[in-house]
């Protein structure tokens, strides 16, 4: 099924987010920060859902590449002095982050993505452990106690905007001719590849992408919380992603976002149960691949399809 | 030379322990071909169900008795082999048939779900805990050398239980079943092995051996949380992949292997912040250069 209309869609998020950004200053400072906090989630989860659900390959360190994104971000924006004001610097400033997290990505992806299931999932979490042990040992990114006072630069129009954009440009590359690869790697890898794809460059390509969207997200989650440590950035917070994911089911652009929004405003609504908030989690991650291995949203009649 | 031999011991004690909990990883590996996340967590239970008998063993046969230290061993065994059989009929065994990524992420839902469960105020709490000692420890002076009895006492535990393994796997009837369901899982069904209950066998088996490297763990570690499982279960995992997952000599060879490395790396100052960092290395090196660890066979995927 084709996006409909998805240029359509983009323009009115795009517009939408820059009228929000005009308003935002009415509203309530703590409703603007979740609902910023909801926009982050969406741009991780569908840059997740590329990797995981339509390709496939079960990634556990997500988590790593925002880090980076949000780290070298942050770290410009303390030492750029006055051009932080510009208008310009923003979006230069988190597209550097997004292509800095997507070399990492490259980096990671060529050696491991050679591996499969299990495999690729341990060593993904290996990888994003060693990123974040790599951070709490440098000293210019402030080492353990991480960095502060990053300027808050993160509205929500360069949020929602930046949403927009990669919603957009994930659901286009993927219903492409080219994209057509990824779901067919995540179908049956053996049968992509006698037919001529080459699977392990296609699963680079989403790997290095949505590693490029998570350093954008961590960007603009750098210059929203306005401080950055790396303990933030341990494998939770990767499942943290990994269940947003699942709970839409996996390769569902629309269930994956509506998975977002739910479980970055769950916490907030159940704030005297938060003692609880990760046991419930773990006991969704069971029953859902117990009862609903295809996700909360999933249609029955749609379910067949990869049997 | 001193240092040297020192750190030797020090990482043999240490690696004793990884190689139990690689054990239980590779034995479940090799009949159900998937990893069980939630080991490390059972070997956390292993370490509080000890904690909380042993007080009342010590009313029983008196202070730190040997009698009263075995007993809190086989208990915390039997505890865990329950657990672990439960998880496996709870939780995997419903999913037998689906894709192995659904299994996984199950599995890593079980371990979230006992670690932030044990983490709640109301089970055993976030704060570590002091372990009560079990056994007087004795330094014993070698020369210049220093061996911790609880030392001694992991490697020999340790020895005794990777005999009893090779007996098991090798000797007896539910052994010869074991080895059956993961050389083909299908066709020894068909010859009349019954592979539920040889797999609810593994699970307690492997469950049991992570109590034991839990309670060792215990002894050593200055205090226990419901977390202490993660680093160890996880450094146990790479010492099974390194040594070929699903080969039983490998995982021992692979659990001393990373023992005697972490130790060693951990005695060079600017090499221990990186601790975690390297036992990673070391697993993704494996896996890129030798997929199927040091003693493990490759094997070709059928279509």
């Amino acid at each position: 099924m084709a996006f409909p209309g998805a240029k359509r869609w983009l323009l009115l998020g795009i517009a939408l987010a820059i009228l929000a950004s005009y308003l935002s200053p009415q509203f309530n400072r703590y409703y603007l920060g979740v609902i910023i906090d909801v926009g982050i989630a969406i741009i991780l989860a569908t840059s997740l859902n590329l990797i995981n659900g339509h390709t496939g390959q079960f990634s556990l360190g997500h988590a790593g590449f925002m880090a980076v994104g949000g780290f070298f971000s942050a770290w410009v924006s303390l030492h750029a002095g006055a051009s932080v004001d510009a208008v310009w610097y923003f979006p230069l400033v988190l597209i550097a982050g997004g292509l800095l997290a997507a070399a990492v990505g490259l980096l990671v992806g060529v050696p491991s993505l050679r591996l499969r299931g299990d495999y690729l999932a341990i060593v993904t979490l290996g990888f994003g452990e060693i990123i974040r042990v790599v951070a709490q040992n440098t000293e210019a990114i402030g080492a353990a106690s991480g960095l502060k006072g990053i300027p808050k630069l993160t509205n929500l129009g360069w949020t929602f905007g930046f949403a927009a954009i990669s919603v957009y440009a994930i659901s286009a590359l993927v219903n492409s001719t080219y994209g057509r690869a990824f779901i067919a790697v995540h179908d049956d890898e053996i049968a992509a590849e006698s037919n001529g794809i080459d699977t392990t460059r296609t699963k680079v390509i989403a790997f290095v992408t949505g590693a490029f969207f998570a350093g954008i997200a961590g960007g603009l989650y750098a210059h929203h919380k306005q401080f950055l440590s790396p303990t933030g950035f341990d494998w939770l917070k990767s499942i943290d992603i990994v269940v947003m994911v699942i709970l839409g089911g996996m390769g569902r652009t629309a269930g994956v976002i509506a998975a977002a929004i739910l479980l970055t405003l769950m916490p907030e609504f159940l704030r005297e149960f938060s003692e609880y908030r990760m046991i419930i989690y773990a006991l969704l991650i069971i029953l859902l691949m117990l009862l609903r291995p295809a996700g909360l949203f999933a249609i029955n009649l749609k379910r067949r399809r990869h049997s | 030379m001193d240092w040297f031999f020192q750190q030797l011991i020090n990482g043999l004690g240490l690696g004793a322990i990884y190689a139990l909990i690689a054990l239980g990883y590779t034995m479940v590996y090799g009949v159900l071909r998937f990893i069980n996340f939630a080991h490390s967590d059972v070997l956390m239970l292993g370490a509080f169900t000890a904690f909380y008998i042993a007080p009342k063993i010590e009313k029983l046969s008196g202070s730190q008795s040997a009698l009263g230290c075995i007993m809190v061993f086989i208990l915390a065994a039997a505890v865990c082999a329950i657990i672990g059989m439960l998880i496996e009929r709870l939780a995997y065994r419903p999913l037998r048939n689906r894709p192995k990524l659904t299994v996984l992420i199950t599995a890593i839902g079980v371990s979230l779900l006992i670690e932030f469960t044990a983490q709640n105020e109301k089970v055993f709490g976030a704060a570590p805990q002091p372990f009560p000692q079990l056994l007087p420890e004795h330094a014993l002076h070698w020369g210049a050398l220093v061996v911790s009895s609880n030392d001694v006492l992991t490697v020999s535990v340790t020895t005794v239980l990777l005999v009893a393994m090779w007996w098991i796997v090798q000797k007896t009837r539910i052994g010869t079943a074991m080895r059956a369901v993961s050389y083909n899982q299908q066709a020894a069904y068909l010859m009349g092995v019954p592979v539920d209950r040889i797999i609810s066998f593994t699970f307690g088996l492997g469950s049991a051996l992570a109590a034991i490297a839990g309670v060792l763990y215990a002894i050593k570690a200055p205090g226990i949380e419901p977390l202490m499982g993660v680093q160890p279960g996880l450094r146990a995992f790479v010492a099974a992949v390194l040594g070929g997952i699903g080969n039983l000599p490998g995982a021992v060879l692979g659990g001393v292997l990373l023992g005697l490395l972490e130790t060693f790396a951990g005695g060079i100052s600017g090499l221990s912040n990186y601790r975690d960092a390297i036992a990673f290395g070391i697993l993704i090196l494996i896996l890129l250069l030798k997929p199927a660890g040091l003693l493990g066979r490759s094997s070709v995927e059928k279509v």
